[in-house]
């Protein structure tokens, strides 16, 4: 039986990780894989952490990982790479934006965002780092940020056989089709 | 066809496919996109919002005494709210198939506590049906209305988090349209007075028996054998982990209907396999009954009973293999949910969290956020409701006892209409001196903007009336010049209503009307708020960097070297701009 893949996608209410989830697993699926994922909405809205699992093969049973599970975790914030490394398996892959946004802690200055997690990050995994926010800001859309950070997932993921520019056509708004497939390309050039 | 569809979404599809007509229910993770998903069916599911569980399951119950096929969701606390109804239903029966949908959160992703409704179901007799993804969650819905109808009682699917909340393929069938029971008076059987309830109490536990016979044959309880020397029985979610970690070698007794437990079933594989093992998440529910009929077996020994499961906590247990995890000795700061920029609940909470000897008896909604730091503005929260009834006896007791504390009782709007009403019935029949502040921001907010008896629109897009709050206080017994009506983001108005309120030796109503910053504007809000949005700027040359604007708790306002307000972030509220000591804030309306 083929290994199973897992992916983790984490970050913040409101940084569009559902969405590139949601396109994701459709990937997937057209692929022929079995697909679970699970995501932990409620109070994402209200600015707390968000993080959706993604696994597929050729038959899944649970719906998430634990620790030390995960083959690639794509963080849509710098400080959740951090949070969730203890998820990545050993010879894991990261794909990180190098973006902050404080906690409540942070901007009551209570307490620094922590300096140097690239640096510590680079010295525990196979990570690539890149701003996401400038590319999709440069495309006229800050909002397309999360499909950038597909695009570069996607090529980190190397699934072959998979039309992904149809894929995100059936998903997204059809004025926003050809926008949305630059953003994805300019996210697969990155890793 | 396949679709990858959450359990949630295919709850409402197998209710669709049932042929059912009518749904009722009240919010709460991880339930509410059960009824959000069956909306789109609503040419064929009359669908709604009741004010709370309670009201939701009766209003199901007789829609399938009527003869309908009928169905009630609603998150796991929620069964307590609605167990009344819950346990003699059981003992009537039903006519139309009648489906209740308990939605528990193992690991409280977002309720205030983590029981386990299966027991629920052995408490009440009722069946019950676990799956285990989405296309059992869909395929169980169906089975369930044809269970309920075949053995005249209501079924309760009992899912979790993770089977509401993810998202596996699901293959999508015709909807079937079952035409209504009909209805016949029979007093008999509907009218539980305690006569007739004694001879309902015997049927029941004849009905109990058939239904044990359907468990240890319906091939929804599966045994798949594969070696003898490891045998794991599992229910739900926990199954998929267990069939994880055991892997291919393990013999599994799998488990859809867990009430009755097909107990003959559960002896026979007991006998086939050398070890056997219960993996259960929260309870040892099953466990405990295999105990009780003498088989041995490993469980809640080594699988912790607290929290949710994942197949990492599993193999652990098992096997006492830790997962080689990528460590750091760096750390991440917390990053916990905040009341938004510009919600209307600060404003209330910043002036609140000022006044001295006053006990705030709290509430659960978004307003619960308060409790956390800066504000700090709730003392208690217990259940919805809890706010005005706890504060009622808080007050009677520190008045007894002649102490001056004051209680401030603070809940929102659709949790007052879910339960706070009987509460403030309650302060002013007891006479006691509360204060209830009504934060009504025109939604129930904190689980995601569903409609509510006070919004004017029902759940399927129609408008309808609106309950006028400040009427209803008045009827039960609080007067209208005891009664403030403020904008809760005008800080100097509610500071005046507090302080008023404080200075009556009478309960008030404080009702505070706000629209949530994150709802989508009715006509009616439009021309009832001024919504028109602004930013606030501080002036860097007047800013002493005091951080008392930081201290409201707002997440658009950032304190580094300078103190600075997120221009995307910031809705102009203008909170900040109130509690500035040197008036170095200014709003811009744009
Ligand atoms: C018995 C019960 N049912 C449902 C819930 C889920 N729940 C938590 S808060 C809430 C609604 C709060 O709405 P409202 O009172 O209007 O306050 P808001 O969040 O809008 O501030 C609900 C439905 C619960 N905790 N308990």
């Amino acid at each position: 039986m083929a290994a199973i893949k897992n992916i983790l996608l984490v970050g913040v209410g409101g940084q569009g990780t559902i969405l590139a989830s949601k396109i994701l697993s459709s990937g997937l699926v057209m692929a022929g894989f079995d697909v679970k994922m699970s995501e932990v909405h409620g109070m994402s809205q209200r600015g707390g952490n968000v993080s959706t699992q993604i696994r597929f093969g050729e038959k899944v049973y649970s719906p998430i990982i634990g620790k030390g599970e995960a083959d690639l975790i794509v963080a849509f914030e710098k400080m959740e790479a951090l949070r969730w490394l203890e998820y990545l398996k050993k010879g894991g892959k990261m794909v990180i934006n190098d973006y902050e946004i404080p906690s409540a802690p942070i901007l009551m200055g209570k307490v620094a965002y922590p300096q140097g997690i690239i640096e510590e990050l680079a010295a525990k995994a196979d990570i690539s780092v890149f701003k996401a926010a400038e590319i999709a800001t440069g495309l006229g859309n800050s909002k397309m940020m999360n499909v950038v950070l597909l695009g570069a997932l996607v090529k980190a993921l190397n699934v072959p056989g998979i039309d992904w520019e149809q894929v995100i056509k059936d998903n997204v708004k059809a004025n926003f089709a050809d926008l949305n497939i630059k953003a994805f390309n300019m996210g697969l050039a990155q890793v | 066809m396949k679709e990858l569809m959450t359990g949630n979404e295919a709850i409402a599809r197998g209710a669709y496919e049932a042929g059912a007509v009518f749904a009722s229910a009240y919010p709460g993770t991880p339930s509410t996109e059960i009824l959000e998903n069956v909306v789109l069916y609503k040419d064929k599911i009359y669908c709604e919002w009741a004010p709370n569980e309670k009201v939701a399951l009766e209003s199901a119950i007789g829609a399938a005494i009527a003869g309908a096929r009928s169905l009630s969701t609603m998150k796991h606390v929620g069964v307590n709210v609605a167990a009344d109804p819950l346990f003699t239903f059981a003992y009537t029966g039903t006519n139309g198939g009648f489906v209740l949908i308990s939605a528990d959160d193992p690991g409280m992703h977002s309720s205030q506590n983590e029981q386990d409704n299966r027991n629920y179901a052995a408490f009440a007799r009722i069946l019950m049906l676990e799956p285990a993804d989405s296309q059992e969650a869909k395929v169980y819905t169906k089975l369930a209305f044809e269970l309920s109808e075949k053995f005249d009682t209501p079924v309760m699917l009992r899912v979790t988090t993770r089977i509401c909340h993810s998202k596996s393929l699901v293959e999508l069938e015709d909807r079937i349209e079952v035409s209504m029971k009909k209805y016949g008076k029979n007093i008999g059987k509907y009218v539980a007075t305690p006569a007739n309830g004694k001879v309902m109490r015997y049927k029941l536990e004849d009905r109990i028996k058939a239904m044990e016979t359907y468990s240890n044959n319906t091939d929804i309880n599966t045994a798949m054998y594969h070696g003898s020397d490891i045998g794991v029985i599992s229910s739900g979610v926990a199954y998929q982990y267990a069939r994880e970690v055991f892997g291919d070698e393990a013999s599994y007794l799998k488990l859809g209907m867990t009430y009755p437990l097909p107990m003959d079933k559960i002896k026979e594989f007991a006998k086939k396999v050398k070890k056997l093992y219960v993996i259960e998440e929260l309870d040892p529910y099953i466990e405990n009954q295999i105990r009780m009929a003498g088989i041995d077996c490993i469980g809640k020994e080594i699988v912790p009973s607290i929290d949710e499961l994942n197949t990492d906590i599993l193999r652990k247990a098992v096997y006492g293999i830790e997962s080689e995890a990528v460590t750091s000795e760096m750390a991440a700061v917390v990053r916990p949910p905040t009341l938004c920029a510009g919600c209307p609940h600060r404003g209330f909470l910043q002036v609140l969290s000022k006044k001295k000897n006053v006990m705030i008896s709290g509430d659960i909604g978004c307003y619960t956020l308060g409790s956390a730091p800066p504000l700090l503005a709730m003392d208690t929260c217990i259940c919805m409701g809890a706010s005005v009834s706890a504060g009622h006896g808080a007050a009677k007791a520190f008045a007894n006892a002649g102490l001056d504390t004051r209680v401030v009782s603070v809940i929102g709007d659709s949790t007052f209409f879910h339960s706070g009403v009987t509460g403030l019935m309650n302060v002013a029949y007891n006479k006691s001196n509360c204060i209830t502040v009504i934060l009504d921001n025109r939604i129930t907010g904190m689980t995601g903007h569903q409609q509510n008896p006070g919004t004017g629109f029902t759940l399927m897009g129609e408008p309808t009336v609106e309950v006028d709050i400040e009427l209803i206080c008045q009827a039960v017994g609080i007067p209208k010049s005891h009664i403030f009506v403020i904008n809760p983001l005008d800080l100097k108005e509610t500071d005046q209503a507090l302080t008023a309120a404080l200075a009556l030796d009478d309960a008030s109503v404080i009702l505070a009307k706000w629209p949530c910053i994150l709802k989508k504007f009715s006509d009616q809000d439009k021309e009832d708020f001024d919504l028109s949005p602004g930013k606030c700027e501080i002036n860097q040359e007047i800013c002493t960097k005091c951080k008392t604007c930081v201290r409201t708790g707002c997440p658009a306002i950032h304190s580094g070297d300078n103190i600075e307000i997120d221009e995307v972030m910031c809705t102009g509220c203008a909170v900040c701009m109130q509690v500035c000591p040197f008036n170095a804030i200014s709003r811009e309306v744009k």
